[in-house]
Parts: C-alpha cells; structure tokens; sequence
C-alpha cells in the first residue's frame, strides 16, 4: 500500500495544465499503441515457443526432460538488455554472422527485434507455468474423454487446454506486465513503447509528479488486465469430482516423432539460451583482464544472498493467497490475490524510492530482501494457484474426517501436491532476484555487491569483456539452483 | 520427502549469514554516493584510502537515480559526499539546498569554468562531446564541421544520437544557451525530420557506427577508446567539430559536499585528493577523460587541455542547470 500512496501524493502535486500538456499528446497515444502491439506479438510467440516444450518435457516419451526443463528455464537468467545486445552483435558488418559466414546481416531492430528479445527472455514464464499445470493433470479425465468417443485433437481442446487457463493467464499476466516495463531490450532495438516515457520521467526530469501519475497510467492499465483475468478465469473448478486416485501418467511415445521433439527442444534452448551465452563467452576476447575478478565470488554470494531467501519466503507466502483465491472465491478475495499483481505492476523506481520515503535509509540487507519479497511475489503466485485448482478439496475434508485439525488437514494432504509448484515458484522468483536491478542499486547496503549490479556496470562503460564472466556466473548459478531445485522433484 | 533437507539448512544458514552483516562506523569512515561507475573510479578510492587511511563507503548508482534518493533522504542521508556524472544532477541537489559550500581553498583550485559560481559543487573531470564517424564510409574531409550540417539532406538517416542520456541532454541545454531557443529548436525539428535515429546511450551508438546502421554519430568521447583499447582496428573514428561549434560541448563530472555529512572536514580531505595531480593524472591515462587543473601529462590520445579549451563553445558553465527547459523543448519537438 505505502508505494500507493506514495505515488498518489506525487501525483497530486502536479500542475493541471502541464499534466495535460504532458499527459493526452499524441505521442503517448503512439507509444501506447505501439506497447499494445508488442504485448500481443509476445504473447503469441511465447505461445508458440513454450508451449510446445512444455508438452514434450512433461507428457512425452523422452530422454533427459529434467535436463531440458532446466534448460528451457534458463533464458529467465538473462537480463533483458544483455540478451538485446546479444541479439544485435549477431547482425551488422563486423557482426558474428558476418566474421563466420563472410556475409553481414542487417541487424535486428525495431518491433521485430524487441519481439525477439522479449519473447526470448519471457518465454519461460510461460513454460514454468504451463509445466506446473500439465504435471497435475489427471490422465483418467482424458481417458474418460476417449472412452467416449472423441478424437485425440478433441480431447486437446475440450479436456485439456481448459484445464490450463489458469497457468496461461497467469503467465499472461507476468509476460505483458514485463513488457509493458521493459526499457532495456526496446530501448537497444529502438522501438519506442510506453517505458520510453517512464524512463525519461525517472532519469532526466527532476521531479516526480509526472512520473506518478505515468505509473499510475500503468496500474490502471494493471488493473484493467487484472479484471479480465478474473471475468476470464471466473469460478472455474478444475479438480476430480468423483472418488478414486490419479495414477501416473503413462508417457506417451513419440514413436517417428521423437527425432523432431529431440530436435525442437534443442534449436530452442539453442536460439535463446545458447547464441547469447555464446556472444557473452566471445566478450571475453575483448581484452579481458584478471583483475577484475576480484569481487566474482563476493558478488555470486552477494546475489545469491538476496535471491535464495527472497525465492522462499515469496513461494510460502504465495500459498495463502492462492489458497484463498481459490477456495473461498469472493470479490473480496479475487482483489486481495491480486494484490501483488498492482506492487509487481509499480515502477520499481517509483517502488524503491518510497520505501527510501517511509522507511528511510538502513545499512541492511533486509530492506533489500523485504522489497524483492514483495515485488517478486506475483511471480510465484501462478505455478501455486494452478496446482490449487487440480488438488480437490474432498482430500481436506477426508482428511478432517480422520480427526486432522484443519491446519494439519491441509499441511498433510495439500501440502504434498503443491510441491512441483512450490519448486517451480522458487525457481521464477531465484531467478528474477538474480538479475534484479533497480531495486538493489538504490537499496543495497553500501558496497554490497551482486552479479547483475557488475554486469550493469560494466556493459555500461562499454567494457564488455569484464561484463561477461558476471554474466555467465548469472547463467551457471541459476542453472545449479533450478537442477538442484528439479532434483527433489 | 518434499524438501531436500540438507539444501534447506545450508540456505538458512546463508541467510542467517547475511542478516549479521551489519556494518560499524567508525570516526574515519567516509559515505560517497557516485553516479561514477565503479569500473572506472575503484582504482582511485583504493589509492585514497591507502595514502589516508581513511575508509571510503561506496554506493553506486546511477547518477540521476542517487539525486532523486539524495532529494528523498533530504538532511537524514547517510552519505557525506555525491559524485555526479554530469552538472545536470549537481544542480538539483543544490537547488534542494543539500550541499554544503565548499572551502575557496579547494574551489581556486581549479578555473572558473570549471566550478559552480556559488561553490557548492566542483568539477573533477571533463567529458567533451565528439562527432564519431566510420572511416570505412566517409572519408575525413567530407566530414561535417558543424551541428548544423547534420540536418542536409545527405546524412538524411545517417546520424545517430542518444536523447534520453543526460549528456545529450546537457548538450541540449548548451546548444540552447549559446543559439538561443528558437534556433535550437529549428535545429532538433530539423535532425528529427532528417530521420536522426535515437539510441538508448553512447555505446550503442558507436556499435551501430561499425555495424554500418549509421555513418556519423553523436557520443562522448571516451567509449571509444574502450573498445580502441580491445581492438586496435575497431571500425569507428571521432573528430570535433570546428572551433566554437556546440556540438564540441565539454561536460563534466563533479562532487558536492552534503549537509547531512558527520564528518566534513575528512570528506572535504577526499575532494581534495580528486583535484590533486595524482587523481587528475588518472582520470587521464586510465579513464580518458580530460584534467579539470593544470599539470597534468596528457594523454597522447587526447588532446591537450589548451588545445581543447580552444575548440569548446564560449558559455558558462553555470547556464547548465536549466535541464527542465530542455526536457520541455524536446517533448515539443516530439523527439522525448
């Protein structure tokens, strides 16, 4: 609530006819358009990309699919505006296609290069969410489904996609609000959105109260997409009506198909994992110098710091909002599970600086760790909310017939199958902590130092090749915490 | 079984870890605030904190982002010092009335130009704005030799240039001082109808340069001997601008002492250490940049000091603290 009201009092201070002039140009009208149409493409091509791979890394018959979920994760690892510049290294005369192939490529610009880069990066949102969900469907409703009569595609549309709405509104949610606040992939391919804008507020106006009322735009826009999330998911119920117990699914063989599943899960993790990790690896060669690996370690343990603790208090606590949202449906509790939706939705500048406002300036960790906890939060929400709505309710009141309290009721029976999304919610969280930057940069302790703060600070003085081993620890940490993470699966 | 246990204690732990470190202050202990980046100033605070004995606290931030803090703080800032990337930000905090007047002994140290005139901040380094080209497509005699060259109709989409950085913008506000309002508004209308392209920051800039989006651009002068100083054959080179043109804008970096500061005479030992030939010889030979007081050996890549002061705009310093004008007039213009 505090950032709220925060921004509503700087908002109120604003001239009436400045905020006009500001506020209703036609040049925000453009910038807005052109956010929508960017939300929408990334959408769909996360869609397409995640979909696919969340499919054949839970329901399949394949090899290594706790390999390839980590994989497939792990382009949450890269900050947006390394996986932009990445991106744009490839093209251009002295670009890596031209020094390998003899021939240069224009680079990606524009929409279509922040369409690339943003779905790149957002795409596991989608997955992590989508294999959460397709993890706790019961094998028995579409076998039920074929039993009487319907086709295989049938079966797809009627019995299980409905089964995902949650994950993908959830994961929609997450997707547009990133796009909506990124600045660093489209500012590099040069295509302005809304963010251009907020940007510009935060970091060249030295005042506030434009800038509020532009985040205040952006919650509204938060609260609209907010409310038809809920028209959408309204009261569904997802859960196994009658009595008996899920089975294990069967995977399904691929038969012919295999080499083509092999094959799409490699190009992707290829495409959007291993080209830029490939291009940071080439920074190196730029002139790295061993110096500047003095703060390496302390930064790993600095980052790990603030993502490990802020990945596990955000994933127990999104268990009582899901919960609450969706056994005890109310208005009131669709609003109080959206909450932090509207914090996730609040400029973390604007965020970082009324916590400085209210709270004032400490020499802790806590801060820190307190405001990744609250803005992080929505991020853990879905995968939890997703596995709620499989986990039927008749197991608790089994479970109370047997003389459990109702805490213990729901510690004994619910617990155990929230798991999967539980490891899943931690995993979004560690790995959005990892490269989080605005709010360490204004509330980290004095000379705490992260991995990300380094990359930043690096990339920024245009010295790439000390940039690039930060960036790679970024990539192998939150590979080892997700594959530890996959492990107790 | 749904938590491995061992992996649950050892994050525990490390959190338990973190909440302990709580940092002591002692009497000779220092809080800067730099917009600078560490990468480029670490090696001079090290060598401070060797001569003196005293400990600098660093947070780093950017520069824009710590005086919106610093305003938010007000008098309760933990911090003794701000060091600013550019004038820009100096001149909101002193307008907030945060700073402490600094002593003449340190303000005579350098020239006029290069201190507020009620000496509240003073500058530590100088940052000129060049015009980058590829020499793989022009060729330096056909090089423009002013701004105002840039808005014919044969660089129509060859120009690149930044305005949303703060040295840009700065520029702006320059450009503004010295042509005057209207004509530096002819002249944005002018570059934007010529189809300038907008990038995010200087770096991207000059990688557009050798990528062949762009042919000449507008950055400040240092990136590129970053990337000169990885690859010697890096496609892009720099030049200025005829004498007096705007668009041979030298900025600066500057540090202010603050109000809130419980220590001000060792902050003010720290300042002092910046403007001593030592700390100026480094900005220099490591970081590019150009000296702010005399005495100083020059870098062979730059030009030297007399030779620069020669080729910069004739206007004060002073006159550059009305971003807010500048901000407005690139929203008319719709580039902002």
């Amino acid at each position: 609530m505090i950032p709220l009201v925060y921004l509503v009092t700087k908002a109120f201070d604003v001239e009436g006819t400045i905020l006009v002039e500001n506020l209703f140009r036609m040049r925000n009208v453009k910038l807005f358009l052109n956010t929508l149409l960017l939300t929408v493409g990334v959408l769909i091509l996360d869609i397409l990309l995640a979909t696919p791979a969340a499919w054949l890394t839970t329901h399949a018959h394949l090899r290594g699919k706790r390999v390839f979920s980590v994989l497939c994760t792990l382009p949450l690892a890269i900050p947006g505006y390394v996986m932009a510049y990445a991106l744009l290294a490839l093209g251009g005369n002295h670009g890596i296609i031209a020094s390998l192939f003899g021939k240069s490529m224009p680079r990606l610009n524009g929409y279509w290069g922040s369409l690339i880069a943003l779905s790149f990066y957002t795409s596991p949102y989608l997955f992590l969410n989508l294999r959460t969900a397709l993890m706790g469907l019961d094998p028995n409703l579409e076998e039920s489904a074929r039993s009487l009569g319907y086709r295989q595609w049938r079966v797809i549309i009627h019995v299980i996609l409905p089964q995902l709405r949650p994950a993908f509104y959830a994961s929609g949610l997450l997707i547009s609000l990133h796009v909506l606040g990124d600045f660093g992939v489209v500012s590099l391919m040069r295509y302005e959105t809304f963010s251009y804008a907020l940007f510009l507020e935060y970091n060249a106006a030295f005042d506030y109260n434009y800038a509020a009322w532009l985040g205040l735009i952006l919650l509204g826009f938060t609260g609209c997409l907010l409310f038809l999330e809920t028209r959408l998911l309204g009261k569904v119920l997802l859960h196994r009506a009658g009595h008996g117990t899920t089975r294990h699914r069967t995977p399904l063989p691929l038969r012919k198909w295999k080499t083509v599943g092999y094959l799409y899960l490699c190009i992707l993790f290829f495409v959007t994992v291993g080209i830029p990790a490939l291009t940071v690896s080439l920074w190196v060669f730029k002139g790295f110098e061993v110096s500047a690996l003095n703060d390496l370690f302390e930064s790993l343990i600095g980052s790990i710091g603030v993502a490990v603790p802020s990945a596990v208090c955000c994933a127990v606590l999104a268990i009582p909002f899901a919960y609450v949202s969706v056994r005890y449906s109310s208005r009131l509790s669709d609003i109080l599970a959206r909450i932090p939706y509207v914090v996730y939705a609040i400029p973390p500048l604007a965020f970082a600086l009324s916590i400085i406002f209210f709270v004032g300036s400490y020499n802790t960790i806590i801060v820190l760790i307190v405001a990744c906890i609250l803005h992080f939060l929505a991020e853990a929400i879905g995968p939890v909310r997703s596995s709620l709505y499989q986990a039927s309710p008749h197991l608790e009141e089994a479970a109370r017939s047997l003389g459990c309290s109702p805490v213990q009721a729901f510690f004994r029976s619910i617990v155990p199958l929230l798991t999967p999304s539980v490891l899943t919610a931690m995993t979004l969280v560690f790995l959005a902590t990892m490269k989080e930057l605005p709010l360490t940069v204004l509330l980290r302790p004095v000379e705490y130092e992260t991995l990300a703060v380094n990359v930043w600070d690096y990339t920024g003085e245009a010295m790439f090749a000390q940039a690039a081993p930060y960036a790679l620890l970024i990539l192998l940490s939150s590979a080892v915490f997700i594959g530890s993470l996959t492990r107790t699966e | 079984m749904f938590y491995n246990r061992t992996v649950l204690s050892n994050y525990l732990l490390l959190v338990l870890l973190f909440l302990t470190t709580i940092t002591t202050v002692n009497a000779e202990t220092i809080t800067l605030y730099s917009g600078r980046s560490k990468s480029l100033i670490e090696p001079i605070i090290q060598q401070f904190e060797k001569e003196t004995g005293i400990e600098v606290k660093v947070s780093y931030a950017n520069t824009t982002q710590l005086a919106a803090k610093l305003r938010t703080e007000g008098e309760k800032s933990p911090a003794s010092l701000f060091w600013a990337q550019d004038a820009g930000a100096l001149g909101s905090v002193s307008k907030n009335k945060l700073f402490t007047k600094l002593p003449e002994s340190i303000l005579n140290k350098v020239p006029k130009t290069f201190r507020q005139s009620d000496g509240y901040w003073v500058a530590t380094s100088g940052r000129a704005r060049v015009l980058a080209y590829s020499p793989e497509r022009i060729t330096e005699d056909a090089l423009p030799e002013s701004i105002f060259e840039l808005t014919e109709p044969k660089w129509k989409g060859k120009v690149g240039w930044a305005p949303l950085n703060a040295s840009f913008q700065a520029f702006v506000t320059a450009l503004r001082a010295q042509v005057g309002e209207e004509r530096a508004e002819k002249w944005l209308r002018d570059m934007k109808e010529n189809g300038a392209k907008a990038y995010p920051k200087n770096t991207p800039i000059i990688e557009a340069l050798a990528a062949g989006e762009i042919d000449l651009g507008l950055p400040n002068h240092y990136y590129l001997f970053r990337f000169k100083k990885s690859d010697s054959k890096y496609p892009v080179d720099q030049v200025f601008f005829k004498a007096n043109d705007p668009g041979n804008l030298v900025n600066i970096a500057g540090i202010g002492l603050l109000n809130s500061s419980e220590n001000k005479e060792t902050a003010l030992k720290f300042i002092e250490f910046l403007l001593s030939s030592k700390a100026q010889q480094y900005f220099v030979s490591e970081v590019f940049e150009y000296p702010v007081t005399e005495g100083v050996i020059p870098n062979p890549k730059l030009l030297p000091l007399e030779e620069l002061l020669k080729l910069v705009p004739k206007f004060n310093l002073n006159e550059m603290d009305d971003l807010e004008g500048t901000i407005k007039l690139l929203r008319r213009v719709d580039i902002l």
